[in-house]
């Protein structure tokens, strides 16, 4: 389980997360939704520390990551998968290399194991057979996938996925979507999706939350999203113009 | 008047501030120095890129080196003192000043703008955000060996420019003045010491080192897409380039 409580950030002037409480229950699939540059990335990578608070802290498992020292912090993120949204994967290294880095550095396993597991993992991702090519040589849904292999192989309790959708074609968007609710059920694992993709929010969450101007204002599973009488979360889930939230960009 | 005096005083300040991060950078990646062993494919693919990769770029400036201050020292010597003192005057400029200074110059053109494009790029690409999700230190990972191969590759890669900077010296003493080899290499042997060449390659140990940790530190604090990454690259050569020269001088100061 994960807690996170009266979480502060700001770079600078900008006041990006303004104290949110959010609690994430083990084996659920949560879907944080909000506008662009409304801080839903933010909020994910404090989950696992790869940004830390001004304010506010955040449990896994009642462990406060922030105060851990740093062995501890990489034992807690061995048991997180992160799917970065341009997936993030290593430029100079092949899909094989990308997808068994963390195999290598943190297990005794042999060549002929990781190439099973690394295998393995393709095959899950629908991607069997592309072990050699280079990350430049992949489209941008192989990269998303290839990134969710490297993101399962050491098969974590816990998967965050930056807006796993974002910028592909419709089909694509669906296989993607099929992946993260095959792997919540296959492997059990929790899972928090951040994306302002509605019809991926219907399909995927289990419970949905909004974030809005640094907090969350709306959580609730996906009928309550479409039903709810909150003006703000209703403009944002009808993808209306008018209403409360302004078109143009926010200033906090 | 208080505008210059604020504006200085910002300026040392976010100097000494910068300067103290890339000493506690330095003081994080040494503690990884004790797992060199565990991480030897790492340090070895750096020492390829850093050290072997840079032999062809080294070769070539050291033997115009040693061509150039074999000129240039034949005419201050030219009714003065005789040629057979040539061999001494150029090989002593080039282990101490010339083998250590421009190798260290030229690698940091090469490797230090490397270095800093290299991870500036993973940085703004959230490629070192994903080595820290899947629990890896980028400063082991990618800083530690960088760091280790640039303190040990320079001193080897200084070897080489010396040598070849002698052979280029000797050449042109050759085809110029018509030197016989024994006259040249004669006198390089008389006047050869190894304080001279120990003071050389202790400075290019400095400035391999110098280069790779500011190569490392601009990388990771690299921000603002492509054009960012071209702001380090250009700051990690002038930073490196002024910290060499700088070191050159206080090495100088303390080794002569």
């Amino acid at each position: 389980m994960i807690q996170i409580n009266d979480l502060h950030k700001s770079f600078g002037d900008k006041v990006v997360l303004r104290g949110v409480d959010l609690e994430v229950y083990d084996g659920e699939r949560l879907v944080i939704v909000g506008r662009s540059g409304c801080g839903k990335s933010v909020l994910l990578k404090h989950i696992i520390n790869l940004m830390e608070p001004d304010k506010g802290y955040i449990l896994v498992d009642n462990i406060a990551i922030r105060r851990v020292g740093q062995s501890d912090l990489f034992f807690l993120r061995k048991q997180f998968g992160f799917l970065f949204q341009g997936a993030a994967l290593f430029d100079s290294m092949s899909v094989s290399e990308n997808i068994a880095l963390p195999l290598v550095e943190h297990t005794n396993l042999t060549s002929a194991e990781i190439a099973k597991k690394v295998a393995e993992k393709l095959e899950m991702v629908g991607l069997p057979g592309i072990e050699e090519l280079r990350p430049s040589e992949l489209s941008g849904g192989m990269k998303k996938r290839v990134g969710l292999a490297r993101a399962i192989i050491m098969d974590p309790k816990y998967i965050l996925y930056d807006e796993p959708t974002t910028g592909l074609d419709p089909i694509m968007a669906a296989n993607i979507d099929k992946l993260i609710i095959e792997l919540s059920e296959k492997l059990k694992v929790t899972s928090i999706v951040v994306t302002h993709d509605m019809q991926s929010v219907a399909k995927v969450a289990t419970r949905v939350v909004m974030l809005h101007l640094g907090k969350i204002i709306f959580s609730g599973s996906v009928d309550e999203l479409y039903n709810t009488e909150n003006k703000v979360v209703a403009q944002f889930v009808k993808a209306e113009a008018e209403g409360p939230i302004q078109p143009k960009p926010i200033k906090y | 008047m208080t505008n210059i005096v604020s504006s200085l005083g910002r300026t040392t300040i976010a100097f000494i501030l910068e300067a103290g991060a890339v000493f506690i950078m330095l003081g994080k990646v040494s503690r990884y120095l004790l797992q060199l062993w565990k991480n030897r494919r790492l340090v070895y693919e750096q020492m390829m890129v850093i050290g072997v990769q840079s032999v062809p770029l080294v070769l070539f400036v050291g033997v115009f080196a040693g061509a150039v201050a074999s000129i240039q020292t034949a005419y201050q010597l030219k009714g003065y003192i005789s040629y057979n003192y040539l061999g001494a005057a150029t090989s002593v400029a080039i282990f101490i000043e010339l083998g250590p200074v421009l190798t260290a110059l030229v690698i940091a053109g090469r490797v230090g703008a490397s270095i800093a494009a290299e991870i500036g790029t993973m940085k703004v690409t959230e490629q070192l955000d994903a080595l820290e999700s899947l629990a890896i230190d980028p400063l082991r990972y990618l800083a530690m060996p960088r760091i280790f191969s640039g303190f040990f590759m320079i001193p080897i890669l200084t070897i080489l420019a010396d040598f070849v900077g002698i052979m280029g010296a000797y050449l042109v003493a050759y085809i110029n003045l018509d030197l016989a080899p024994e006259i040249f290499f004669g006198s390089v042997k008389e006047f050869f010491s190894l304080l001279n060449v120990f003071s050389g390659l202790i400075k290019a140990f400095f400035f391999g080192g110098t280069t790779a940790i500011i190569g490392c530190y601009v990388g990771f604090n690299t921000s603002g897409g492509a054009e960012g990454v071209g702001q380090s690259t250009i700051r990690a050569f002038v930073l490196s380039s002024a910290l060499i020269l700088l070191n050159d001088y206080l090495l100088s100061i303390i080794l002569f």
